[in-house]
């Protein structure tokens, strides 16, 4: 036998509904049938120690990814990764994804006539420290339109990808821009019922992480479940 | 500081960029890895039954003793270096991905129980806002019988969890992810 402590379930408000009519796109893609419960075992305590071997130093600076600088408002995007008991999560992969500064992206399904940049391609990873802090140097993403509804525009946003340590820890989520009036009319963003939550994932300027001449800081800090403090029987 | 969980988000339709483009993974066993090959052939289909083309599908799975390859894994027992235990892909233009692997073994479950051979899932697409997870089993596998987990599923759901051997070309397996509709698959709250 052995030890095992399953992790904090969310409160609903929190996070997003999942059918959401006003995104469209989840009509034809939300189970209607009920989520079974599922108790926690060893297959979801546990989780892949995926990409700590395969981070390069400059994978977290999409400013240096091409021979020229993309275009943009060069910025810092730095943060903690805690679980919800407040403890550091340490070494665990961070993925980004993101328009260019005109509000492109570097795909061949992005059909927004808006210019591609040679020198951006907008993906970074990063591996958290010990303590649990990752830091990367981007443009920061313009706003574009999508067709969910009449004159329908996103945000301007950044997409995470998070492991944490076990298989109930992943998460993918957005971050935002303070101040950003989109958010307002995003239904995507808008589909979180809690105010406080969806507040959450908007980043905060920082003075402090703004390198003077340089690049404007943002903060965003990331909270992963957490485990529970009794363990149980495996 | 609030120290609630970051809600979620859809990984959107350029996911690709970030996390398959150049880190797709679809062996997630290797060659010298112990026990049965696994080709397992996954497809996803949308309310309407059309495929969807802009998912991503991870795999979490123990290896053929029903050890996770992770230090979190508490049996304290090790496991097969060659089998890695994670994949994921993005589903192609027909909705498919392909990952390499082989059959997990039985993991321990609840209260000595332990669980039939499967696959932990994760489903990611433009139009999911938050992560869809369910599991796979091997079809006519006599451990599904006692598998704690698969006993909390209503039986008559349960073949939706369900991987089919394709009888013409051994070792492959296909499963179908029906995200809603009258096949609807199994989605867990994890």
């Amino acid at each position: 036998m052995f030890k095992l402590s399953s992790f904090r379930r969310h409160e609903a408000s929190s996070q997003p509904m999942s059918l959401y009519p006003a995104y469209r796109a989840t009509v034809q893609r939300t189970p209607r049938q009920p989520l079974i419960f599922l108790p926690h075992t060893l297959s979801e305590v546990t989780g892949p120690v995926y990409g700590r071997n395969a981070v390069a130093a400059t994978d977290h600076d999409l400013t240096r990814q091409h021979p020229g600088e993309p275009l943009g408002e060069r910025i810092i995007v730095k943060g903690q990764v805690l679980d919800d008991g407040g403890r550091p999560v340490p070494e665990t992969l961070v993925e980004i994804w993101q328009a260019n500064a005109a509000g492109r992206y570097f795909h061949q399904k992005d059909d927004h006539p808006a210019p591609m940049d040679p020198n951006f391609t907008g993906a970074g990873r990063a591996l958290t420290d010990a303590n649990g802090f990752y830091e990367f140097v981007t443009i920061k993403p313009g706003a574009y339109p999508w067709g969910n509804h009449e004159n329908a525009w996103r945000p301007a946003h950044i997409h995470f990808s998070l492991f944490g340590p076990a298989f109930a820890t992943r998460l993918v989520t957005q971050m935002y821009f303070p101040g950003d009036p989109l958010s307002a009319y995003d239904p995507i963003f808008q589909s979180i019922p809690d105010e406080r939550a969806r507040q959450r994932l908007i980043s905060k300027f920082d003075l402090e992480i703004t390198q003077p001449a340089w690049a404007l800081g943002f903060r965003f800090d990331i909270v992963l479940r957490g485990s529970e403090a009794t363990p149980f029987e495996g | 500081m609030d120290l609630t969980p970051t809600a979620s988000q859809t990984v959107g339709p350029y996911f690709h960029l970030g996390c398959t483009n150049n880190h797709a993974v679809s062996c997630i066993a290797g060659p010298d890895a112990k026990g049965e090959r696994v080709r397992l052939i996954c497809r996803v289909l949308d309310g309407d039954g059309v495929r969807v083309d802009d998912a991503m599908i991870e795999i979490w799975q123990a290896d053929s003793e029903g050890n996770y390859n992770t230090p979190t894994d508490a049996q304290g027992k090790g496991s097969d270096p060659d089998c890695a235990g994670f994949g994921r892909m993005a589903t192609d233009a027909n909705g498919k991905c392909f990952f390499e692997t082989i059959k997990p073994g039985r993991v321990p479950g609840i209260k000595g129980r332990s669980q039939a051979p499967h696959f932990n899932v994760s489903v990611f697409a433009r139009g999911i806002l938050k992560r869809l997870t369910t599991r796979i089993y091997f079809a006519d596998d006599p451990a599904n019988q006692e598998c704690p987990i698969l006993a909390l599923v209503p039986e008559e759901r349960r073949a939706t969890l369900l991987a089919r051997p394709d009888r013409g070309n051994p070792g492959d397996w296909f499963f179908e992810v029906h995200l809603c509709g009258k096949d609807e698959t199994v989605f867990f709250d994890v």
